[in-house]
């Protein structure tokens, strides 16, 4: 036995000849039927369109929506990164670079030992996934609705550490100035510290 | 005083003064068309459209072209340089000389003279709007074959079957037109549309057809498959850029105007009013007559943009069956019972015999067509229970197959 086919003549061939299941065809529908796309169009002309005239009306996102990243604060100001890059091992785009520093006496930006010393994110690359805010042990790293991230030079969407810090808010100290009196950083973790103390100014 | 005579009074530079009267009204047609279908289409697709540059984005179409300018120009390595210049050219001044023909309003004062907004009035008046709008055809088969490109040559074969296949209809839908009218010339026929009733009702088949083939003539939805995108990228302008896109864009737009003026001169009774408004043709010295054409014209541009937004494109070979097996036969067909029965009207022969006439050609008619179902029925009888296929079919379980094993 071979694997070859022998092959039909074109004249023995009936094409008309295929058994098959009948199967009921829609076939061409009526004429009113086929017309009724034309009564879609033009009665869609006098509904209200869809259309956010985008620059001059923003329409708000989403609640959840995957904007721009931020670097939050604890309520005292001191930064919540420790620099530990888990953000950037995370990223599957490879968009973050961390480099952690030590913290000193004089130079204490966040609790505990360490802190971001160089944080960049590069939204050229960045794909919005949120899997660095999924790493974040401290949810020092989160993402805020802004969604108007277009340049005109590539440098300028490297975001620095700068770009990327939530703004200081009421009762918030400008780091780098000394942990709570008292407290650890797990007490910074736990979210014992409800606000700066008197003596972390320097001053005090 | 005929309008031929009216327009063969008319001084040298008054012909020159309409002669760009009737080019600035094709290009600012162009731009508000282009405008219009934008934000029409968006209307249609729940959009806005166009609506920054100017109020309510009037100037959107004149920025667009502006910029088209300003592109590089590019011209292909391979492509034929002299022929590839030429044939925007061509495409583009062949739509502009059908305008010439177009009777756009009745007696006016132009510039202190009595003339009509027409420039010439040929006896052969529309034969001579086909032959050009033919000749605008090889702007599109030599941009196609010149571009030295394989999807531009198959676009501008594919536009060239298109366009000569619907002219062919297109013309045999006008010849019941010529047969009514007694004349081809564009003014008579819009002067005995003015006398007895529009075109568009005695003659409907004939407007039925001259409206599907100057869809399927002006290369656009449905039939706009030579600029499939999915298939061709852009047709026969794939490798255009700037100015020579600009004047192929201009070219369609201009052509569509044309032929929808066209359609309005021969089956929607010209510059006229509407029956019973007639009163209104003599309002701002007869200037009026201008605003009815453009309602008729902007009509049909509409349908243009309704086909547009509501239809899907067709497939090229169901086109082309559209084309030369309904559309031609049946309008051949037409042109047969128009003619003889215009005949019979002409020799004074009574009602009764015409109305049989009519009657029989209406049973052959239907006859014939339900014959063709039964055919059809036929053809799909299937198989008697038992009887095996004898083509070889893939082994399924519960399928019949034929043994093919075998052979050396």
């Amino acid at each position: 036995m071979t694997d070859f086919i022998e092959p039909h003549k074109k004249s023995e061939i009936d094409i008309n000849a295929v058994s098959f299941d009948e199967v009921k065809q829609p076939g061409p529908a009526s004429f009113v039927d086929q017309a009724k796309g034309f009564w879609v169009t033009f009665s869609t002309m006098f509904k209200k369109n869809q259309t956010v005239q985008y620059p001059d009306v923003k329409a708000p996102t989403a609640p959840r929506f995957h904007g721009r990243h931020q670097l939050n604060r604890h309520p005292d100001g001191l930064e919540k990164c420790i620099g530990c890059e888990l953000c950037a091992w995370a990223c599957p785009a490879d968009a973050i670079f961390v480099e952690g520093g030590n913290n000193t006496p004089g130079n204490q930006l966040s609790p505990g030992e360490r802190h971001g010393a160089v944080y960049q994110i590069n939204y050229l690359r960045c794909i919005f996934c949120g899997l660095c805010v999924e790493a974040c042990p401290t949810r020092a790293l989160t993402m805020t609705n802004e969604y108007e991230l277009a340049d005109d030079k590539r440098e300028k969407l490297i975001f620095e550490k700068e770009d990327l810090l939530a703004p200081l808010r009421q009762g918030m100290l400008a780091p780098p100035h000394p942990m709570y009196p008292g407290m650890t950083d797990t007490n910074y973790y736990n979210g014992d510290v409800k606000e700066s103390h008197p003596s972390q100014n320097g001053q005090g | 005083m005929t309008t031929a005579e009216l327009l063969g009074a008319d001084p040298g530079w008054l012909i020159a003064v309409k002669g760009l009267l009737v080019f600035i009204i094709c290009v600012i047609c162009t731009l508000m068309a282009v405008w219009a279908e934008r934000r029409v289409l968006a209307k249609m697709q729940l959009r806005t459209g166009p609506n920054r540059v100017g109020k309510f984005g009037l100037l959107q179409s004149l920025a667009d072209g502006v910029k088209l300018a300003l592109k590089e120009d590019i011209i292909p390595a391979a492509a034929d340089k002299i022929v590839f210049i030429i044939a925007p050219i061509i495409a583009t001044s062949m739509c502009f000389m059908a305008f010439a023909v177009i009777p756009m309003t009745g007696v006016v004062n132009l510039f202190g003279h009595k003339t009509a907004l027409q420039l010439t009035d040929l006896p052969v008046g529309v034969l001579y709007i086909l032959a050009v709008t033919s000749i605008g055809v090889y702007g599109v088969v030599l941009a196609g074959w010149s571009s030295g490109s394989t999807y531009p040559l198959l676009g501008g074969l594919r536009s060239s079957a298109q366009v000569i296949s619907y002219e062919v209809a297109m013309g045999l839908s006008l010849v019941a037109v010529f047969i009514y009218a007694g004349s081809m010339s564009t003014s008579d026929i819009v002067a005995s549309q003015h006398q007895h009733i529009w075109n568009a009702v005695v003659l409907f088949p004939s407007f039925v057809i001259y409206v599907i083939s100057m869809v399927g003539e002006t290369n656009r939805a449905p039939f706009d498959l030579a600029e499939a995108e999915g298939e061709l990228v852009g047709g026969f302008h794939t490798e255009y850029s700037s100015l020579k896109f600009a004047l192929f864009f201009l070219a369609e737009y201009v052509n569509i105007i044309a032929v929808s003026a066209l359609a309005t001169t021969l089956f929607l009774g010209g510059y006229h009013a509407l029956p019973g408004l007639g009163f209104t043709e003599t309002w701002l010295g007869g200037w009026f007559t201008l605003i009815w054409f453009f309602i008729k014209v902007i009509a049909f541009f509409f349908i243009f943009m309704w086909l547009r937004a509501t239809l899907p494109r067709l497939r090229y070979d169901q086109f082309m069956k559209f084309g030369w097996k309904v559309l031609i036969p049946s309008s051949l067909l037409w042109i047969l019972i128009v003619a003889t029965l215009r005949v019979l009207q002409q020799q004074g022969a009574p009602r009764t015999t015409v109305l049989a006439f009519a009657a029989g050609v209406v049973v052959i008619v239907m006859s014939i067509s339900s014959l063709m179902d039964r055919t059809k029925q036929k053809a799909r009888r299937p198989l008697p229970d038992g009887a095996a296929p004898n083509f070889p079919i893939p082994s399924l379980p519960d399928a019949k197959s034929i043994n093919v094993s075998g052979g050396k």
